[in-house]
């Protein structure tokens, strides 16, 4: 892990609070959440279903309004951007891992890969050709034009980790990243993610139930109930 | 976004084609109810397109073509006595039996010209010379009179049968446009047609008219009818009277209005569904768009791009498709099928508003999506 705590913080979470439903149905998800994530880190937020996990991530991303708090990213406050500002901040500064990949099943690798630049405005033969560069840096520039359902579910990943990163986002969310794969697959699209993935200027945000990815994190944020109950730095063999 | 949009559409091959068959469908349906609906409207006015005269003059409370009412035989030099008429000719139009060699009868429609001019003849003579008619016992057929009273075998040049026990010989056959009743029509001079009818006080079932050059058709007409007392009208008019008639008096309009009105709705409503369950079903991937940085606006715009360019194919295979067999069908003149670019404009308004409606549909849902959906 980088020392990067002596920074200012790339995502500033402060007394989040976020419900669901109305009345009696109402359901508290995050019971104010306070957390810090820096640049040139990953932080792993695990914890068991239904405790606000991916409610938060959500929360960061900007892609759900949340009740009470403040969460700045970038040095941007999200919770006061509109939502049309919201959506192009989301689009210039981070990338997105789902666990169900998210691909469009009728584009090819590359051609998914360049959906973030296109989103971009950025010409379609130069995003092509910055897409073909990821997909080799994630070890798939023999694979570019397949389409996903050619492709293996590991392979599926790593197209989803290019385009993620294609755009060079400051912020990596990741979602279950490993939930859909085996263990050596899954093994193999953290080692990816943290080669490729990992830079002093951004900042990694992984979701995780997957207990045999916790060592490629830096620190693991636990989430119980809606509220963090323990942040800590992750050791490793031979770092202790 | 465009590519991205139009790959969409496109890669899932079942779904689109399932929209397009349903757009061409309601296409195919509406062009071809259309054009046959509207074939018919101009059979039901052939009587009037056929004889191709500027002003048709009679009883003012005609109501349409085929329905005579005769006027007095002084109305001709009335006509011609209103200042701005180039010239007037009477024609007499009536019901007749014909009674052929073999003893078959055929009702038709006998057609008196005036017999110097010969105003009101076909403008297309398949065979014979019409001019022939003004000899003695001759008459001249239209194809339809030969397609009906037994064909080129028995009707032709030289044919001799009888209209009320008086002898009519074919010298010549016309090409004119089929009529609404189908009726064949019989031509002969004004004068011979009156001695093959019963004797009748009132002959005279029309006056033809032309108005002087320079003179509005429409300022004739009028001053006709307050000159004279009788119902002047143009051609173009008497054809729209005689339309409103067949739509007022018979079932055709609600018919045919009724099938067009089912082709927009199915074709709305498979159209509609599919594209919204289109939507649905890609609901993860517009979400997954829209958490990458697409606005709602940009998926809108998709969303439009992907309705109209299924609709615009399928507005383009569906006329393709009512045209052929517009073709097929029409080319013997076994049915009316008069394919107007008004119509093809009204179906391809019709059809954006179908595509424009199942957008909406669509894009409502997109813009309330939360993409938070494709962490779920």
């Amino acid at each position: 892990m980088m020392d990067s705590q002596t920074q200012p913080a790339a995502v500033r979470a402060r007394g989040i609070v976020k419900s669901f439903g109305t009345g009696d149905t109402q359901v508290t998800v995050l019971r104010g959440i306070d957390l810090d994530i820096y640049l040139g880190e990953m932080l792993l937020l695990v914890g068991e279903s239904g405790g606000g996990k991916t409610t938060l991530l959500s929360a960061i991303a900007g892609i759900l309004d949340i009740d009470e708090g403040d969460i700045n990213v970038l040095g941007v406050p999200l919770s006061g951007l509109p939502t049309g500002k919201r959506t192009t901040f989301r689009g210039q500064t981070m990338g997105f891992i789902y666990q169900q990949f998210n691909l469009l099943p009728a584009l090819t690798a590359a051609e998914n890969v360049a959906v973030p630049l296109l989103i971009q405005k950025i010409g379609r033969s130069d995003a092509l050709e910055r897409a073909q560069r990821m997909l080799d840096r994630v070890g798939l520039n023999d694979r570019a034009e397949f389409l996903p359902k050619n492709l293996s579910v590991g392979q599926q990943q790593r197209v989803a980790i290019a385009r993620a990163l294609v755009n060079e986002p400051r912020l990596l969310i990741c979602d279950e990243p490993t939930a859909a794969l085996d263990g050596p697959n899954g093994q193999k699209i953290m080692e990816i993610l943290r080669e490729v993935g990992r830079s002093p200027s951004r900042c990694v945000i992984v979701v995780t139930h997957d207990s045999r990815i916790f060592h490629f994190g830096d620190r693991m944020a636990h989430l119980t109930d809606g509220r963090i109950v323990s942040i800590e730095p992750i050791v490793r063999e031979g770092t202790a | 976004m465009n590519y991205i949009a139009l790959n969409m559409l496109f890669g899932d091959r079942a779904k689109y084609l399932m929209l397009l068959c349903g757009l061409t469908f309601a296409v195919m349906l509406i062009v071809q109810q259309g054009s046959i609906f509207w074939g018919l409207m101009i059979w039901s006015q052939s009587s009037i397109s056929n004889l191709n005269v500027p002003i048709w003059v009679t009883d003012p409370g005609i109501a349409q073509v085929d329905e005579v009412k005769p006027i007095a035989d002084t109305s001709v030099d009335r006509v011609r006595s209103v200042p701005g008429v180039e010239w007037a000719v009477p024609l007499y139009k009536g019901l007749l039996r014909a009674r052929l060699s073999n003893g078959e009868y055929h009702q038709i429609i006998l057609a008196g010209l005036e017999s110097s001019s010969l105003i009101g003849r076909p403008a297309e003579i398949l065979e014979g010379r019409f001019e022939d008619i003004l000899q003695p016992d001759a008459v001249a057929l239209d194809q339809w009179a030969v397609e009906r009273m037994g064909g080129p075998d028995v009707m032709k040049v030289g044919t001799i049968f009888e209209l009320n026990d008086r002898l009519a010989r074919v010298v010549a056959i016309a090409k004119t446009q089929k009529s609404f009743t189908n009726i064949p029509v019989v031509y002969t001079t004004y004068e011979r047609a009156i001695r093959y009818v019963p004797r009748e006080r009132r002959t005279l079932s029309y006056v033809l008219a032309k108005a002087k050059d320079g003179v509005p058709v429409e300022e004739v007409t009028r001053r006709i009818h307050e000159q004279t007392g009788l119902g002047a009208f143009t051609a173009e008019e008497f054809g729209w009277k005689t339309i409103g008639w067949v739509l007022k008096n018979t079932g055709i309009g609600i018919n045919f209005g009724t099938t067009i009105l089912l082709g927009f709705i199915v074709g709305m409503a498979i159209a509609g569904q599919t594209f919204y369950l289109f939507t649905v079903e890609n609901l993860r991937q517009f979400g997954a768009l829209k958490a990458m940085g697409t606005s709602t606006f940009t998926l809108a715009r998709m969303i439009l791009l992907q309705a109209f360019t299924v609709g615009l194919t399928g507005y383009g295979v569906g006329i393709g498709l009512a045209t052929v067999f517009g073709f097929l069908t029409a080319r013997s003149g076994g049915l009316p099928f008069i394919e107007t670019w008004q119509l093809l404009l009204l179906v391809l308004v019709g059809l954006l508003a179908i595509c424009t409606f199942s957008a909406l549909i669509s894009i409502v849902k997109l813009a309330r999506l939360e993409p938070a959906i494709v962490f779920r």
